[in-house]
């Protein structure tokens, strides 16, 4: 107890801050405000509009009970479309995915088609799906062909770029051990790569078709088939019963489709 | 040893799969194959339209060069409200997703009720798209940013709210106990207890879950909530294609730039 | 003072952990529980404190039954009781002076703690303890890259922070090396003496026990069977608290080094605990 009345303890402690210089903290916290206020600020809020907002905010759900399902054979061809295109994207996505996958796999292909490859991965990666469906809609026409593409688009460049990086951290030993036994290209994608990479592929691949069905419920939005144009025209038509009811299913399919893909995962392993 | 001996012990055929295994392979394969040319027949594909696909997609491009650069000043605004849609709806999010992962795990709700209402507003959240959220709050807020951001924030919520759950239902329980142990209220025991462990799962899935955002408001245009979508739609309506590709190479600039900025911030997180 | 009378607990498992134990602690002592693993020490002690619901029975805290109290009058009980971990259980992800702090959580408003503007007086508590506990100078060190020996401490300061009327301890060094583990025990035993604080410690490490408690409670089975001072451990006394074992080199190691290296150290014992 000596030691405690001889010294002096300090009263107050100050947690000590991410950015050690306090100039510099204040900084960092003013920049952030500001970019808020900025942001804000040039969404040109039409606060009147908010505040009328909740009052149609009300109104809009007061419209959407109780959910219409009285025009359930057009729901149901909406989602069966979506489901159909799906399943169709998946099984192309996939299958195309192999060939840009290796083609994508650094180890693996020479380096313009690696490039290319590449490329194709990475601009496919980068636009959403409905800017990919637009432009189809506008090559294609209307319709779930549109639809389709995108979605094969998207499943292939997401799968390829899994696949090539998968091959990309492979170790080298056991490809060079199959090589060293003097097999062709072939045989050496299917003693050394594919038991590698299968697990991962078909995992991917399921997850993808569980993703496909989410995005199939929009492409629609932009013409391209499935339950999102549907939706899409209700809300024009200001049907909002029935687009609570399509909502409701969009939730279901979806909460299904995870589910499924989470029992066929659950049982690769 | 006899040759019949020797066959026996080394016999020469060897099957990976037994054939029970093998017929059931065999079965998934041709149900996938069923599904899929199932699929692909009863969307009455016209297949004709592909002889001149290629013509048709080379002319939609060749249309896009070359670019036109003056219109990129007409961009700028645009691609900055999108960025300002995914940067505010990220921000509404960060503030909104512990709470609703708080109810959503199951060490740290109150009862079953509020982990069953955590759980659905979870999957409301993550099951409808972000464009679809979009056309609810433009019902709503009428067309603009401010319905982009609302939907923004409304996808997002589910992904962030799971992903955070998550984190708290593998919190360290020895260390809530130890603050329960002081005498703390149940907000401190949250506020210094729980949250200090997932802070950085928050601030990790916040970086990913913008820049996905960023990609995500580009389309909400296409809907009428806000960002460079509107005038994307507008000009691909008009066949106004040397605009439409500045947009697209401006579009492909910000989300790949995005992408880099949200790797290189979660990587000096964790 | 505490006085625990008829203790059980029964687990919805159907486990029953304690069977009827009373015991009292008047006087400001050590109180050592030893035991098997399984004997119900942990449930003892987090059943005084309520992080384990007592089955029946009943704990009184200078009078006040703390088996009956509310939400909110458990929370001011448990402000009164310190508590030490074997796993140290700090906020990994806060500095020492944070956890140090948290200790004070039961004392201070939401918004104090949520701001981490503590009193003057508790701040400066806490770097008297810190100073005590050995720590000077990692105020400001997050708990996640201090050793282990370094984060008991802290726990040991968090706990001392509350200002206790009572310490529980559970397996303060059962993750601690023997040297560390002495240390440990040693502040421990030092600070409660120095404030006056009645202290329960389980501990599985016979010879630890012997050196630091003022008195020694053998638990097996969830029944008290040995209560006494430390010096009256004998052969007999472990045997009936463990079972079967040579435990002649374990009695009478007054030795203050090496003990943990010999056969019989709480490697064996919980080997035996085990088998028996």
């Amino acid at each position: 107890m000596s030691s405690q009345t001889a010294t002096v303890y300090p009263t107050t402690w100050k947690r000590p801050s991410l950015i050690a210089n306090p100039l510099a903290q204040r900084a960092v916290v003013a920049a952030v405000v500001l970019y808020i206020l900025w942001a804000v600020g040039s969404l040109e809020v039409d606060w009147q509009r908010v505040i009328q907002g909740f009052d149609r905010a009300g109104k809009l759900f007061g419209r959407m009970f109780p959910p219409d399902f009285s025009r359930w054979e057009l729901l149901l061809k909406g989602i069966g479309e979506s489901l159909q295109m799906a399943f169709a994207a998946s099984f192309f996505g996939m299958a195309l995915a192999i060939p840009v996958g290796l083609c994508a796999a650094r180890n693996l292909a020479p380096r313009p088609v690696y490039l290319l490859a590449r490329g194709i991965i990475v601009i496919t990666r980068t636009f959403h799906e409905v800017i990919i469906a637009i432009i189809f809609v506008k090559i294609f026409g209307f319709g779930p062909l549109a639809g389709v593409l995108t979605l094969i688009v998207a499943s292939l460049s997401f799968i390829a770029k899994m696949l090539a990086e998968d091959i990309e951290n492979m170790t080298s030993g056991p490809m060079e051990a199959v090589r060293a036994t003097g097999a062709s290209f072939p045989k050496f994608l299917i003693y050394a790569i594919t038991p590698h990479i299968l697990p991962r592929y078909l995992g991917v691949s399921i997850y993808r078709l569980d993703a496909n069905i989410r995005h199939s419920t929009v492409v629609g939005i932009v013409g391209a088939g499935g339950i999102g144009q549907v939706l899409q025209a209700s809300f024009n038509r200001y049907d909002y019963d029935f687009s609570l009811a399509i909502l409701i299913s969009i939730v279901a399919l979806v909460f299904i489709g995870e589910f499924f893909s989470a029992w066929i995962r659950g049982k690769l392993r | 040893m006899t040759v019949e001996e020797h066959a026996k012990r080394y016999p020469e055929v060897w099957r990976r799969f037994s054939p029970r295994v093998t017929l059931i392979r065999y079965a998934w394969y041709l149900g996938t194959m069923f599904v899929a040319a199932w699929a692909v027949h009863q969307l009455d594909i016209p297949w004709f339209y592909f002889l001149d696909a290629h013509v048709q997609a080379g002319d939609l491009f060749g249309r896009m060069f070359p670019p036109d650069w003056a219109f990129f000043q007409v961009v700028l605004d645009p691609l900055v409200e999108t960025i300002h849609i995914a940067t505010l709806g990220t921000i509404v999010t960060f503030v909104v997703a512990f709470p609703i992962a708080f109810i959503s795990a199951r060490n740290t709700t109150f009862n079953t009720a509020t982990w069953f209402i955590g759980r659905f507003i979870l999957v409301t959240s993550r099951s409808v798209n972000t464009v679809v959220w979009g056309l609810l709050f433009i019902a709503i807020f009428g067309p603009g940013p401010v319905a982009g951001v609302w939907a923004i924030a409304a996808r997002s919520i589910g992904f962030m709210g799971k992903l955070i759950a998550e984190a708290i239902e593998e919190i360290d329980e020895g260390t809530v106990e130890a603050i329960e142990a002081t005498g703390a209220s149940r907000l401190q025991v949250l506020w210094i207890g729980v949250l200090p462990q997932v802070l950085p799962v928050i601030w990790g899935t916040s970086v990913y879950r913008w820049d996905i955002n960023i990609r995500e408001s580009t389309v909400l245009g296409f809907v009428g909530a806000g960002g460079i979508g509107i005038m994307l739609y507008s000009s691909i309506n008009q066949f106004a294609w040397r605009e439409v590709g500045i947009m697209l190479i401006s579009i492909f600039a910000v989300v790949v730039v995005s992408e880099l900025v949200s790797a290189a911030i979660r990587q000096r997180i964790t | 003072m505490l006085t625990i009378t008829d203790l059980v607990k029964e687990y919805p498992t159907g486990l029953r952990a304690l069977h009827g134990v009373s015991l009292t602690v008047d006087k400001p002592q050590v109180v050592a529980i030893i035991g098997p693993s399984g004997a119900g020490k942990s449930t003892l002690i987090r059943c005084v404190n309520r992080l384990v619901e007592p089955t029946s029975g009943s704990i009184a805290l200078d009078g006040v039954d703390i088996t009956k109290l509310g939400r909110g009058a458990l929370r001011k009980a448990r402000r009164r009781m310190g508590m030490i971990f074997q796993e140290y259980n700090l906020v990994e992800r806060l500095t020492v002076m944070e956890n140090l702090l948290s200790g004070r959580l039961g004392y201070v408003g939401f918004w104090r703690s949520f701001r981490r503007k503590y009193p003057a007086a508790d701040v400066q508590a806490a770097y008297a303890l810190l100073d005590r506990v050995g720590l000077k100078g990692y105020e400001n060190t997050r708990a996640d890259s201090i050793s282990g020996g370094q984060r008991q401490r802290v726990g040991i300061g968090r706990a001392l922070m509350q200002q206790p009327d009572l310490l529980l301890v559970d397996e303060p060094t059962a993750s601690l090396d023997p040297k560390t583990s002495r240390q440990i025990m040693r502040i421990i035993v030092e600070l409660a003496h120095e404030r006056g604080t009645p202290t329960l410690l389980n501990i599985h490490d016979v010879p630890l026990a012997q050196n630091y408690a003022d008195r020694v409670i053998g638990l097996a089975a969830g029944r008290i069977v040995f209560d006494g001072g430390p010096d009256e451990l004998n052969e007999t006394v472990l045997t009936e608290i463990y079972g079967e074992e040579d435990w002649s080199t374990t009695v009478g190691g007054g030795d203050d080094d090496g003990d943990d290296d010999r056969p019989g150290g709480s490697d064996d014992l919980e080997k035996a605990a085990a088998a028996g």
